[in-house]
C-alpha cells in the first residue's frame, strides 16, 4: 500500500490525458521559433495551447506569457511592473504586498527594495488570513501617485484564505494602480476569470493542478507597463525571452482546461473530504487548532482542499517525521532555511504565537485523495501528536 | 532497531549510517543545524556546520535512500557549548568544545529527543568501539589509534552509552572508511578532514574570544614578578602555549617561555621555562564513570589530558566526583585546568573528570 499522499499544495500528481499530451510532443522536433515545417508545427501547438489557457481562465491570448512556473512568473510582475510604472513617472516606488504572500512575492519586492529604491509595505490580514481592506484604502489614499504596483495573492498557500481580489481591485482601480495576483493555488479549486476580477496581471502553474513541473504563465494586460526580466531572443512579445518548452505548454494546457472544465464537481468532493479530515482532526486530536477561516462558517472564504492545524507542544518537523513514518505525507506549510524549519510568516502575520508557529501542519488535498487517505491520517494521529509533544517536552528542555 | 543517524556532512558520519542501514535497522539522518547564523561558520569543506555540509549529508540519505531532516539545535548548541567556551575562557581555563558537544548535543539534546521520538538508539561517525563485557556496555579505543575518539566520548554515562551505536568502531584507518565510502557511490568519499572548533571561524580562537569577551589590556609577567610584555586580555592563553605570547625582550638565560599560569583575577599572564611545566599530580572534579563501582583507588590505569596526547602511567585515588591522579611513570607537561582528564585500562575508559589542579610533588631540580 502507498502512503497517504496529503501534500497537493505541493505539487499534484501529472494528469494521464496531461502526460500523455507531453510524451507525445516529446516525440516531435521543433523550435517553436524556426520558419520551416517543424518549427511551424511547434508553434501551432503553443498557440493552439495559448488559445486554450486563456479561453480556460477568461483571458485573450496575447495576455498570456509562457514561463517557467509561478516564482518565474511573480518575479516578472513584480520586477516588470515595478519597472515599467516607474519608467512612466519616477515618483511610483511603492509597492504595496500582502503580509502573507508566498516568497515567490514577498523576496522579489525585498529585493526590489534593496536594488531598485522601492518602498515595501505589508498589508495586514485579519486573524484568518484576510486582507484588511482599510489598510490597503489608507495606503492608497495617502500615497496614489507614488503607488507601483498592489501584488495580493488569490489564495494563500498555508492555511487556504481566499482573498477579496475584486475588492483590491476595485479600490486600487480607483486610484489608477495596477493589481497583480498569485492565483497558483486557486485555479481548479474556486473560479478564477482574469477579464471578469479586473486583476491586471495573473499567475498561474502547472505543477499544482495536474500538469507538469517548470511551467505556467504569467497573464497580463496588453496595456499594462511590463518590463522583461529574461532578455534574449524575444519570444513571448520580448516579455519572456527563451525558447519555448513546446511539451511542457501543450500539457500544461491540457490541465489546466481539464482542471476548469472539472472544478465544480471537484471542489464539491475537495471540499467535502476536507471538512470530513477537519472534523476527525478535532475528535482525535483534542488540542488541535484550526487556522484559516472556518469552513462551516464562511466556506467560500477557503480552498476546498486546504487543511491546516497546529498542535500545541508539538514541533511540526516532529509530526511530519512521525506521520511519513506512518505513510502520511504533509507538509509544515512554511519555508526552511537551509533545511532549518522557520516559524512560519503567514502564522505570525494571522497573530500566532511563535510557540505555537511552530507546530504546524498543512493537509492538501486533491482530485486523487480518496476517503481512505483521510481515514489513515485520522489513524495515526493520536500517537503521532502524543510523541510529538513528549519530544517538544524533552527539545525545549523540560523533560 | 529505529536508528537515528547523526550526519554532519562528511565522510564518517555518512559511512556510519550506511553500515547501519546495512545491519538492517530502520535508518533516519538527522543533520544538526548549530548555528542560528549560518554564515558565520566556515564554509566549504572543512566545518560541520556549513549549508554545504548540510547539502552533504541530505545527499547521502538520499543516496542510502533514507528520510532526512534537520534538526535546529542552535540555542542549546550556544547555550551550552558556545557559553562553556567563553566562561572557560574567562576563568584561566582551556575547554574542549567537542567534549561539552559529546555531553550536551550528541549524547543529550540529540539523543533524548530522538529517544523521545521512538528511536531505539542514536549513530555517529566517531572513532571508538563499543564492546559487550561481563559487567556491561563497554567503551574502548579505536583499534585506529590516529583517529580515536573514545577521548571526547568518555564524558558519557552509561544510560547514555546503552544508546550509542558507533559502526565504525572497528575501522583501522580512514583510507578503509573512504573506500566504503566510495563503494556505495557516496560522493562525499574524497571530502578533507574537519579540523579545529566549528564555531570559530578561520580557526582564530583568540580572535573569537576577543570578539565576544573583549578587549583587556593587561601584563605578561616573569616567575620573579618583571613585566616582560602586555596582553589583549589573559583568558586568551593557554597554560603550555609557546607561541604568540609577542615578549619584547628575550629571557635572560635566551631559552624559550611558556604560559605557567593564567590569573584572571589579575588580568595577569605568567611565563617561564618549561621546565616549571612539568606536573605529576593531577586533580580533577564533575567526575563520571563508565565503570560499575569505582574503586576508591584504581591502579595500573593510564590517563590521557588531551585529545591527541599520548596516555601516561598513573594510579587514581577516587573521591565522589573529585578524583587525584599520580602519574608512576613519565610526567607531563602544560596541563591546563578545564582540560578533560580520561582514565583508561588498556583500550578501555573507564572515567573522565575535568582537570581542577595540576603539580609537581616528586623533587625536581627546580621547584615552582
Amino acid at each position: 500500500m502507498t502512503g497517504a499522499y496529503l501534500d497537493h499544495a505541493a505539487t499534484t500528481p501529472m494528469s494521464p490525458a496531461a502526460l500523455a499530451a507531453f510524451v507525445a510532443e516529446a516525440q516531435r522536433p521543433g523550435n517553436a521559433s524556426s520558419l520551416h515545417a517543424a518549427g511551424r508545427a511547434a508553434r501551432r501547438v503553443v498557440e493552439e495551447s495559448r488559445e486554450q489557457v486563456a479561453a480556460a481562465l477568461g483571458a485573450r491570448p496575447s495576455e498570456v506569457i509562457f514561463t517557467s512556473g509561478g516564482t518565474e512568473s511573480d518575479n516578472l510582475a513584480l520586477k516588470g511592473i515595478f519597472w515599467g510604472r516607474r519608467a512612466q513617472d519616477t515618483r511610483r516606488t511603492r509597492v504595496l504586498v500582502s503580509a502573507v504572500e508566498h516568497h515567490a512575492v514577498l523576496d522579489p519586492a525585498f529585493w526590489l527594495a534593496g536594488h531598485a529604491g522601492a518602498e515595501i509595505t505589508l498589508l495586514p490580514v485579519d486573524a484568518d488570513g484576510v486582507l484588511d481592506l482599510d489598510a490597503l484604502r489608507a495606503e492608497l489614499t495617502a500615497h496614489a501617485d507614488e503607488i507601483a504596483l498592489v501584488s495580493v495573492m488569490w489564495a494563500n498557500n498555508e492555511v487556504g484564505t481566499v482573498q477579496p481580489v475584486r475588492d483590491v481591485v476595485r479600490l486600487a482601480h480607483q486610484h489608477g494602480v495596477p493589481v497583480h495576483t498569485d492565483a497558483v493555488q486557486a485555479v481548479g479549486q474556486i473560479d478564477v476569470d482574469f477579464a471578469a476580477s479586473g486583476v491586471d496581471a495573473l499567475t498561474v502553474t502547472g505543477h499544482k493542478l495536474g500538469g507538469p513541473l517548470g511551467v505556467g504563465a504569467l497573464l497580463a494586460r496588453r496595456e499594462l507597463p511590463l518590463e522583461a526580466v529574461l532578455h534574449g531572443g524575444g519570444q513571448e512579445r520580448g516579455v519572456r525571452s527563451g525558447t519555448l518548452d513546446v511539451p511542457a505548454i501543450r500539457a500544461f494546457a491540457v490541465a489546466v482546461t481539464e482542471a476548469v472544465a472539472h472544478r465544480a464537481e471537484r471542489a464539491a468532493h475537495l471540499a467535502a473530504l476536507r471538512d470530513s479530515l477537519i472534523e476527525g482532526v478535532h475528535a482525535v486530536a483534542p488540542g488541535a487548532v484550526l487556522r484559516g477561516p472556518d469552513p462551516a462558517v464562511a466556506p467560500e472564504q477557503r480552498l476546498p482542499g486546504n487543511a491546516h492545524f497546529t498542535f500545541p507542544g508539538a514541533e511540526g518537523d516532529s509530526l511530519l517525521y512521525l506521520l511519513d513514518s506512518a505513510g502520511v505525507e504533509a507538509s509544515t506549510g512554511s519555508a526552511c532555511q537551509a533545511g532549518v524549519p522557520q516559524p512560519s510568516h503567514v502564522l505570525l502575520a494571522l497573530g500566532v504565537p511563535e510557540g505555537e508557529a511552530r507546530g504546524a501542519l498543512r493537509f492538501t488535498l486533491g482530485v486523487t485523495s480518496t476517503p481512505d487517505d483521510v481515514d489513515r491520517l485520522l489513524a495515526a494521529l493520536p500517537a503521532v501528536v502524543t510523541r510529538a509533544q513528549a519530544a517538544g517536552l524533552v527539545s525545549r528542555g523540560i523533560a | 532497531m529505529r536508528v537515528l543517524a547523526a550526519m554532519s556532512g562528511g565522510v564518517d558520519s555518512a559511512v556510519a549510517a550506511a553500515l547501519a542501514v546495512e545491519a538492517g535497522h530502520d535508518v533516519v539522518g538527522v543533520h544538526m543545524a548549530l548555528s542560528r547564523n549560518r554564515d558565520q561558520f566556515r564554509t566549504g569543506s572543512r566545518g560541520c556546520c556549513s549549508i554545504e555540509d548540510a547539502g552533504d549529508a541530505r545527499r547521502a540519505a538520499d543516496v542510502l535512500g533514507i528520510p532526512y531532516y534537520v534538526w535546529d539545535l542552535s540555542e542549546r548548541f550556544e547555550d551550552t557549548v558556545v557559553a562553556d567556551f567563553l566562561s572557560e575562557y574567562e576563568a584561566g581555563r582551556t575547554p574542549n568544545p567537542c567534549v561539552r558537544c559529546n555531553e550536551h548535543i550528541k549524547f543529550e539534546a540529540l539523543l533524548d529527543k530522538a529517544t523521545a521520538l521512538g528511536f531505539d538508539a542514536v549513530a555517529t561517525g566517531h572513532y571508538a568501539r563499543i564492546v559487550d563485557g561481563p559487567g556491561g556496555r563497554e567503551l574502548h579505543r579505536s583499534p585506529n589509534t590516529d583517529k580515536d575518539q573514545s577521548y571526547v566520548l568518555a564524558v558519557m554515562g552509561p544510560e547514555r552509552l546503552a544508546r550509542a551505536i558507533f559502526p565504525l568502531g572497528s575501522f583501522a584507518s580512514k583510507a578503509e572508511v573512504r573506500a566504503e565510502a566510495a563503494a556505495r557511490g557516496l560522493a562525499v568519499s574524497a571530502k578533507p578532514d574537519s579540523y579545529d572548533i566549528c564555531f570559530v571561524a578561520d580557526g582564530d580562537t583568540r580572535g573569537f574570544l576577543r570578539e565576544r569577551l573583549g578587549s583587556r589590556p593587561g601584563e605578561v609577567v616573569d616567575v620573579d614578578g618583571t613585566v616582560v610584555g602586555e596582553h589583549d586580555g589573559a583568558y586568551a592563553y593557554t597554560v603550555g602555549q609557546r607561541k604568540g605570547l609577542g615578549l619584547g625582550r628575550p629571557a635572560a638565560d635566551g631559552r624559550p617561555r611558556y604560559v605557567l599560569d593564567v590569573q584572571t583575577a589579575t588580568n595577569t599572564v605568567v611565563v617561564g621555562p618549561a621546565e616549571l611545566l612539568t606536573v605529576d599530580r593531577i586533580e580533577g572534579d564533575k567526575a563520571t564513570w563508565l565503570v560499575d563501582d569505582a574503586e576508591t583507588t584504581l591502579d595500573d590505569v593510564e590517563i590521557q589530558v588531551r585529545a591527541h596526547g599520548a596516555p601516561v602511567p598513573a594510579r587514581a585515588h577516587v573521591r565522589g566526583t573529585t578524583v587525584e591522579v599520580e602519574l608512576t611513570g613519565t610526567p607531563l607537561r602544560g596541563v591546563a585546568a578545564g582540560q578533560s582528564l580520561v582514565v583508561y585500562r588498556g583500550t578501555r575508559v573507564l572515567g573522565q573528570a575535568t582537570v581542577t589542579r595540576a603539580w609537581r610533588a616528586a623533587p625536581a631540580g627546580v621547584t615552582a
